[in-house]
């Protein structure tokens, strides 16, 4: 179907290889068959001149909220799987916390079979670790891997029970899926809508502290620790969460863990007059929080770049502070976020970057792709590193658009995204569909 | 649509945002309408044909009536909406609320409401005026201004006064309000109260921490002792009534130990034998009524500025000037 793509002369950067130099990528039929320094075009072939950009293996984004089933007026598979392709995403792991929750093969089954309608980014299922994640007892976790969930979460309801917890971390060994984990004690959070401190008590908000989240970290550690299961820990927002995670992988703990854009680059200041765009959870916390996340993501503590992509609709963001849903969208932007304020500003260099957003979440998550060794996956981001834009919300094709990004000057972004070697989003075109 | 005023802007959202000057305008500004009160007919055309929404999603008592009367005696139309059985509880938004009471054609809002930063909210949706009557546990402006006043009337002024809140600062508006609004006049503040109700951070807003109510006796010269919400004990925060009075009621054997005599305040509704004493609250000190009487003064010197009026014309409105 996909037949033959040849790019060409682009700047290949493969952290799975460490290849970075200018190269050429073939594909055929789905795969990539070879990245050489120069290939002849064979007859037929689509060509892509790529002088000038950048050629990485298909961006993943491990952490996605896409509402449906349930949610349909914030966000369809469909058309998060079209944003995640327009911000360069050839894959996107979907959350469970739908309605209903996808806690059996058949709410897999519907997730997969909607994310290959849509034909743009791959959609891999997650499933919930408890029944309607609820805490209580296990979800039906191996029919699920069955099913195609490449990995269990409560994300968005927590899993309180350390008991739960633990069964789970040993559970879900035999299929080989991480369990990802939305570290929060709940009964520390309270009714706190934001990050606990000077900015909360000046705005008469209940705040969470860091230790709610840190809690639950060390936790999550010990229990991996305890089980040799994989706990893959989401949104990790604190210092000292960076600092536990760092200390368990020297001891060997089987954990990888996520930053996102906005606490890299925000912190809780930007909450100034009640904005509730920028209101997630975790919030946005202190200064100090966010250049620990920094050295996290660059030191590798932090193995993976993840949005929490989370969509919610202009009416339930259009409320008082505290009123006013968790969450924030992030795939249309989150490439060009990193680009221009992480390795823009030379925290990290380009292919480390790409590392956490290719080869680090494949490998987290057990994802084909991430890669561009012939004979995986033919998916390829070609990324301008050079275009100035400005964030246009309102120009998305996320349904949603709740983000505290608008207006603001980035530079870098994708030019085209490649599925399977089937062009899905090309900058100068829009949505394709060859 | 009206025009911001060049003293105060549109609205009067909470007092961090104002400067001493502006403060102190509306302090100067309530002077002249205390009298009205005084006055056998309490009515004066400041502000005939101006409509005033009086809109409420919580209960209160003294805070609305007190804005009713500020708004009937200075001669607007009211209207007071309640969340029970409004539009409001049939699922309608804060928004739309406001936006269909614009559509109706008022000239301003007051709104009290259970999340912190509603008024703003509201007053950068809409081109009426709004003043804040509490949010959440953000403000509560004309409370703060209130207090203000009163102990301006005792001592005189306010720069250099020690003044002590007492109590759950953690949930109060009255608290944040008091310590904008002071701190911004040049008194020393302090907060005092058990850690569980004290806001993290909360020194440095520039607040002096009491955890013992008797170094904060030794130290105030007001003390503004806050309502305790009854439901505390039940989220956790305190054991008990009894404990809490035992360890922070303001008592007159404590206020018996002062170097000097303590104003005391208190916003209402009082517990009387949990965070004070009847003693206390009815004793010489006490100018608790005496904030309640001022409260409409300031409320009226409020909705004069907001609705255009100047500083300086106060006196000269009241017999019937335009405002």
């Amino acid at each position: 179907m996909s037949g033959l793509l040849l790019i060409q002369g682009g700047r290949v950067i493969d952290p799975s290889q460490a290849i970075d130099a200018t190269r050429d990528v073939l594909v055929v039929d789905g795969l990539v068959a070879e990245v050489a320094a120069q290939i002849e075009p064979p007859e037929g072939a689509r060509e892509i001149d790529a002088a000038g950009l950048v050629v990485t293996p298909g961006l993943i984004d491990v952490h996605v909220h896409l509402r449906e089933p349930g949610g349909e007026h914030k966000e369809t598979i469909a058309t998060g799987a079209r944003a995640a392709a327009a911000g360069g995403f050839t894959a996107v792991c979907a959350m469970p916390n739908t309605d209903p929750v996808v806690d059996d093969p058949a709410g897999v089954g519907f997730v997969l079979a909607q994310g290959a309608a849509a034909g743009a980014a791959r959609v891999y299922p997650m499933g919930a670790i408890s029944v309607g994640q609820e805490g209580k007892q296990l979800a039906a976790i191996g029919e699920m891997f069955e099913a195609g969930a490449v990995g269990i979460t409560d994300d968005g309801n927590p899993v309180m029970d350390s008991g739960l917890m633990r069964r789970a971390l040993d559970y879900a060994q035999t299929f080989g899926i991480p369990v990802a984990d939305h570290p929060e004690d709940l009964g520390l959070s309270g009714v706190g809508v934001m990050n606990e401190g000077l900015m909360a008590t000046r705005l008469g908000l209940h705040g969470k502290p860091n230790a709610s989240e840190d809690v639950h970290i060390l936790r999550d550690l010990m229990l991996a620790d305890l089980t040799g299961g994989h706990i893959h820990l989401q949104h990790v927002s604190t210092a000292y969460g960076v600092e536990a995670i760092r200390l368990a992988k020297t001891r060997g703990v089987w954990v990888t863990a996520e930053a996102t854009p906005h606490h890299l680059i925000l912190t809780e200041e930007r909450i100034g007059g009640f904005d509730t765009d920028a209101k997630m959870n975790p919030p946005l916390r202190s200064l100090a929080d966010r250049e620990a996340v920094r050295e996290g993501l660059a030191d590798g503590t932090l193995d993976v770049f993840a949005t929490d992509h989370a969509p919610h609709h202009y009416d339930e963001k259009e409320q008082a502070f505290a009123d006013a849903p968790n969450g924030i969208i992030g795939l249309e932007t989150a490439l060009a976020l990193g680009l221009t304020y992480v390795v823009g500003e030379g925290l990290i260099d380009l292919p480390t970057l790409i590392h956490r957003m290719s080869v680090g979440p494949a490998e987290a998550f057990g994802l084909p792709g991430g890669t561009l060794v012939a004979g995986s996956p033919g998916d390829v981001t070609i990324i301008d590193p050079e275009e100035a834009w400005t964030v246009d919300r309102d120009r998305f094709l996320s349904k949603s658009r709740n983000m505290p990004f608008h207006g603001w000057d980035l530079k870098g972004r994708a030019s085209y995204t490649i599925v399977g070697g089937v062009v899905v989003w090309e900058a100068d075109r829009g949505q394709s569909s060859e | 649509m009206n025009q911001p005023n060049a003293a105060l802007g549109k609205d009067l959202v909470g007092l961090e945002s104002l400067s001493a000057e502006q403060i102190l305008t509306i302090l100067n500004t309530a002077e002249p309408f205390k009298e009205i009160s005084e006055r056998r007919i309490k009515k004066v055309p400041v502000l005939r044909g101006k409509t005033i929404v009086n809109l409420f999603f919580e209960d209160s008592t003294r805070t609305r009536v007190s804005f009713e009367f500020a708004e009937k005696r200075l001669s607007a139309d009211t209207v007071n909406i309640t969340s029970t059985g409004s539009s409001v509880a049939k699922g309608e938004t804060l928004v739309d609320t406001a936006r269909n009471l614009e559509a109706m054609r008022i000239d301003m809002v007051v709104v009290r409401h259970g999340s912190s930063g509603a008024a703003k909210f509201l007053a950068e949706r809409i081109p009426s005026n709004v003043i804040n009557a509490g949010d959440g546990s953000h403000e509560h402006p004309t409370q703060g201004l209130l207090d203000i006043l009163t102990i301006r009337d005792h001592f005189a002024k306010i720069e250099g006064l020690k003044v002590c809140l007492v109590g759950d600062i953690l949930h109060s508006r009255v608290a944040r309000s008091n310590i904008f609004g002071l701190l911004t006049l040049g008194a020393e503040v302090a907060v005092c109260g058990p850690k569980t109700l004290l806001p993290l951070g909360i020194a440095k807003l520039g607040v002096t921490v009491f955890s013992r109510i008797e170094e904060a006796i030794e130290w105030a010269d007001a003390l503004n002792v806050l309502r305790l919400q009854l439901e505390r004990m039940e989220t956790g925060f305190l054991p008990s009534l009894r404990e809490y009075n035992q360890v922070w009621g303001v008592s007159q054997t404590r206020l018996d130990q002062a170097p000097k005599d303590l104003l005391i305040l208190h916003p209402g509704p009082m517990n009387r034998g949990v965070e004070i004493d009847s003693d206390v609250a009815d004793g010489p000190h006490a100018v608790i009524l005496q904030q309640v009487t001022n409260g409409v003064a300031v409320r009226m010197a409020v909705l004069y500025l907001l609705a255009g009026g100047a500083p300086d014309t106060a006196e000269a409105a009241k017999e019937g000037a335009e405002a």
